[in-house]
């Protein structure tokens, strides 16, 4: 797992129409950048879907890719977190290996990190564990030494801290459509 | 036909075509296009019917960058579609408005791998600036509306809307208003922003050696006459890329001439040992930088762009500004004071002599034809007034040297993708756009040989343009760096040519063969006076080489020189 502060961490607001995701992704792709990981979902407002993209690089690059971004038709507004207070989330499920002796141990290991213990079966366990990026990575890391068997992770989903709402984050001033006056005249 | 009624969807593509104020389109049919082609015949839209989609595309692009309007694409599904990426990417990378349509197979056969089917909208997303799968008929007027806004907005470029045949056929009512486009606008520019122009202005006040890097946005943003106003009130002189070349004039006394990797010596140089730059319209590509590391070292650098992620891409800047050149040298022009910079001036003079007599135009006549010969001479026979279109290699870098272009948007070239092939057909497009034009092709042997079926479509379409064929024998630009880089070893630069002049005469043009710069004169004015179009054909020196050059990863200043011109040839100077 590579550390958590090389994440960068954009939130993508697009229209919410077939190929999006791809024009995104291959937008990201294209620029050289690693996604981590990468959550889709519906928002508050019909129509608009909200991107979650977690990528490694340096602030300065990912500023780049930001850009980038803005310039796609079907994308509304795109914001990079980590520069502004944020509560990101991952989700992740994991079955681990117990045996009779360790259970015990395992149980209460999930309870430390407040995580569900969602199935259980003879030799195993699925705990489920929501939480930072570190805190899932950590849950993980202790789990390791039982056996890990299977484990799902959703990516992150992250959101600014504060009392805010989604606005173009630059001030738009009318363009001049069509040609220039010099291009009708040559 | 009244707003009200039903129209086929191939009518509403005619019916959108128009109304954005489309004359001409470039194309070449097929099954998938066919309902389309079929109501076309009604519509007063001249059709040009190319050998080749890739040359459409080609077209398209002379067109709109000859005319600064929006060049139009049409083709068949499959192969007709892919033979279009090539144009795209070339439109792409040089900011040029166009829109293509292309055909699809029927919506139900959509994903099934039908006969003629791929996937151009998934193939195409990185070589437009959007793309569109349409699959109903009331869809296609929104798409054509908006993929026309998003070519012409912002940083201009190319789009395709992909039309199931289906969606032809079927019937919708036309309801343009209704089908205004919006979402071109959600990333406007910012407003202008009072610090930035502040800091601008500072920088331009306390610069003793600055420069304005001149490039495409300038005649993107029709800002000739904003930038010459910038750099005479404060007696900049200017540098241009090879984009740049004629978005302001030439022969102005403040015009340094080309930057870059076969930019003039002095240029370099002034470059290197500025303390201002000033970006206008242009992107710092790596074929003017050189190695960044050491690009302009003492210069503090302003960069304004209508494109925000060229800023601080490749080079950093002092001042970015992301905006409307036009708008944001209005904005600075009152407060920019009027200056004297004559010692720096002077200096870049001197540098300039140093590099006259090394150039090959100023060296006694050896008897050889030379390239950069022929394009001073075609320079001078053409008052410098043509519009040149070239194709990509050696020839391309000593028209850029040779031939001095004052004129706007008189000089077309794929600068950024350096697509082989161009020049023919984007030649046809510009003279289509600008009939009244004196439009040159200036091609190598082996670019010309890529794209010379469309001398058919100049003649079916009667359109005339004048072509001058560098013909050395080689892939130039390739056996150039084969020589300085690659020991000599000529691996499959060496190529034949058909015989031009009979190749001229088999498709009805007029064919003339010049191998000596005494005959060249008459041949230009015989190739201007006929009617139709009409090819020369220079046998040139067949291994020289452009220069100076700045070696691919150097910094801008460790050019090659030319030796001297004719010893570097092995021919006796007298
Ligand atoms: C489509 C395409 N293929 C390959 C190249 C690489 N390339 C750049 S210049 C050049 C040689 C061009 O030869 P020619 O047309 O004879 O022009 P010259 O350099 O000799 O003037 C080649 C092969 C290219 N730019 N475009
Ligand atoms: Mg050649």
């Amino acid at each position: 797992m590579s550390q958590i502060h090389a994440h960068q961490v954009l939130v993508v607001y697009t229209d919410d129409e077939p190929g999006v995701l791809t024009r995104v992704a291959s937008l990201i792709r294209r620029r050289g950048f690693n996604i981590h990981s990468l959550t889709v979902g519906p928002t508050e407002r019909a129509g608009v879907s909200r991107m979650t993209i977690v990528v490694d690089s340096e602030p300065a690059r990912v500023r780049q890719a930001v850009e980038h971004l803005r310039k796609l038709v079907n994308v509304l507004e795109v914001e990079q977190l980590g520069e502004v207070p944020s509560v990101l989330r991952d989700l992740v499920l994991v079955r681990v290996a117990t045996a009779p002796e360790v259970r015990a141990e395992v149980l209460q290991l999930a309870q430390v990190f407040r995580a569900a213990v969602v199935d259980i079966a003879d030799d195993s366990l699925v705990i489920e564990c929501t939480g930072s990026l570190a805190k899932i990575d950590a849950l993980v890391d202790s789990m390791r030494p039982y056996g890990i068997l299977e484990m799902g992770r959703t990516g992150a989903v992250a959101m600014a801290r504060g009392s805010r709402a989604l606005k173009p984050a630059r001030r738009a001033v009318p363009l001049r459509t069509g040609t220039s006056p010099e291009a009708m005249s040559v | 036909m009244s707003e009200a009624s039903t129209c086929t969807g191939a009518q509403l593509i005619w019916e959108s075509l128009l109304r954005e104020g489309v004359d001409t389109v470039f194309g070449y049919p097929g099954g998938a296009i066919l309902p389309a082609y079929d109501a076309m015949v009604s519509y007063p839209i001249r059709h040009i019917l190319v050998r080749h989609e890739q040359s459409a595309c080609h077209m398209a692009d002379g067109y709109a960058r000859a005319s600064g309007r929006v060049g139009v694409v049409v083709a068949t599904s499959g192969p007709g579609a892919t033979n279009l990426v090539t144009g795209l990417a070339t439109a792409m990378l040089d900011s040029t408005p166009l829109v293509a349509i292309t055909g699809q197979v029927g919506s139900a056969l959509l994903g099934t791998d039908a006969f003629q089917e791929v996937d151009i909208t998934g193939i195409t997303i990185p070589v437009t600036k959007h793309n569109y799968l349409v699959t109903r008929a009331e869809d296609i007027v929104p798409a054509i509306r908006e993929a026309f806004a998003v070519a012409r907005s912002g940083r201009p470029g190319p789009v395709l809307v992909d039309i199931t045949k289906d969606a032809q056929q079927s019937r919708s009512a036309l309801d343009w208003e209704a089908a205004a486009p919006k979402r071109h606008q959600r990333h406007l520019p910012a407003a202008l922003d009072p610090e930035a122009l502040a800091q601008a202005l500072d920088l331009i006040r306390s610069a003793k050696r600055p420069i304005i890097l001149a490039g495409h946005g300038i005649q993107l943003a029709g800002a000739r006459a904003e930038v010459l106003s910038l750099a005479e009130r404060a007696d900049i002189p200017f540098a241009l890329t090879l984009l740049g070349l004629g978005a302001v004039p030439a022969t102005h006394p403040l015009s340094l001439g080309m930057m870059g990797m076969h930019g003039e010596a002095w240029v370099n140089r002034a470059i290197q040992e500025a303390d201002l730059l000033l970006a206008l319209g242009m992107r710092f590509d790596d074929r003017v930088t050189g190695k960044l590391k050491e690009y302009a070292p003492h210069a503090k650098k302003i960069h304004i762009d209508i494109d925000a992620s060229e800023l601080n891409k490749n080079v950093p800047v002092d001042v970015a500004i992301a905006a409307d050149l036009g708008d944001t040298l209005r904005a600075l022009l009152p407060q920019v004071p009027v200056a004297d910079r004559s010692a720096w001036l002077d200096t870049i003079r001197e540098w300039r002599g140093d590099s006259a007599v090394r150039d090959i135009k100023n060296m006694p006549d050896d008897g050889h034809l030379y390239a950069a010969h022929v394009m001073h001479d075609l320079w001078r026979l053409t008052k410098g007034e043509a519009v040149v279109v070239t194709d990509v290699g050696q020839h391309q870098m000593w028209e850029a040297q040779y031939y001095k272009h004052d004129g706007a948007r008189s000089l077309i070239t794929s600068g950024g993708a350096g697509t082989m092939g161009f020049a023919l057909p984007a030649a046809i497009g510009a003279k289509v756009a600008r009939p009244e034009a004196e439009v040159w092709v200036v091609a190598g042997d082996g670019g010309f040989q890529m794209t010379f079926a469309e001398l058919m479509t100049a003649v079916q379409e009667q359109v005339k343009v004048n072509i001058a064929i560098i013909n050395n024998g080689y892939l130039g630009m390739v056996r150039q760096w084969q020589a300085m880089f690659y020991e000599g070893r000529y691996a499959a630069t060496p190529i034949l040519s058909p015989d031009f002049v009979k190749l001229a005469e088999a498709f009805g043009v007029h064919g003339q063969r010049v191998e000596c710069r005494g005959d060249l004169a008459s041949a230009v004015a015989q190739a201007r006076a006929e009617e139709g179009t009409a090819l020369i054909e220079f046998k040139v020196e067949q291994e020289d080489s452009v220069y100076p050059m700045v070696p691919a990863g150097a910094a801008l200043h460790e050019m090659i020189r030319r030796p001297n011109a004719l010893a570097e040839t092995g021919s006796d100077p007298h």
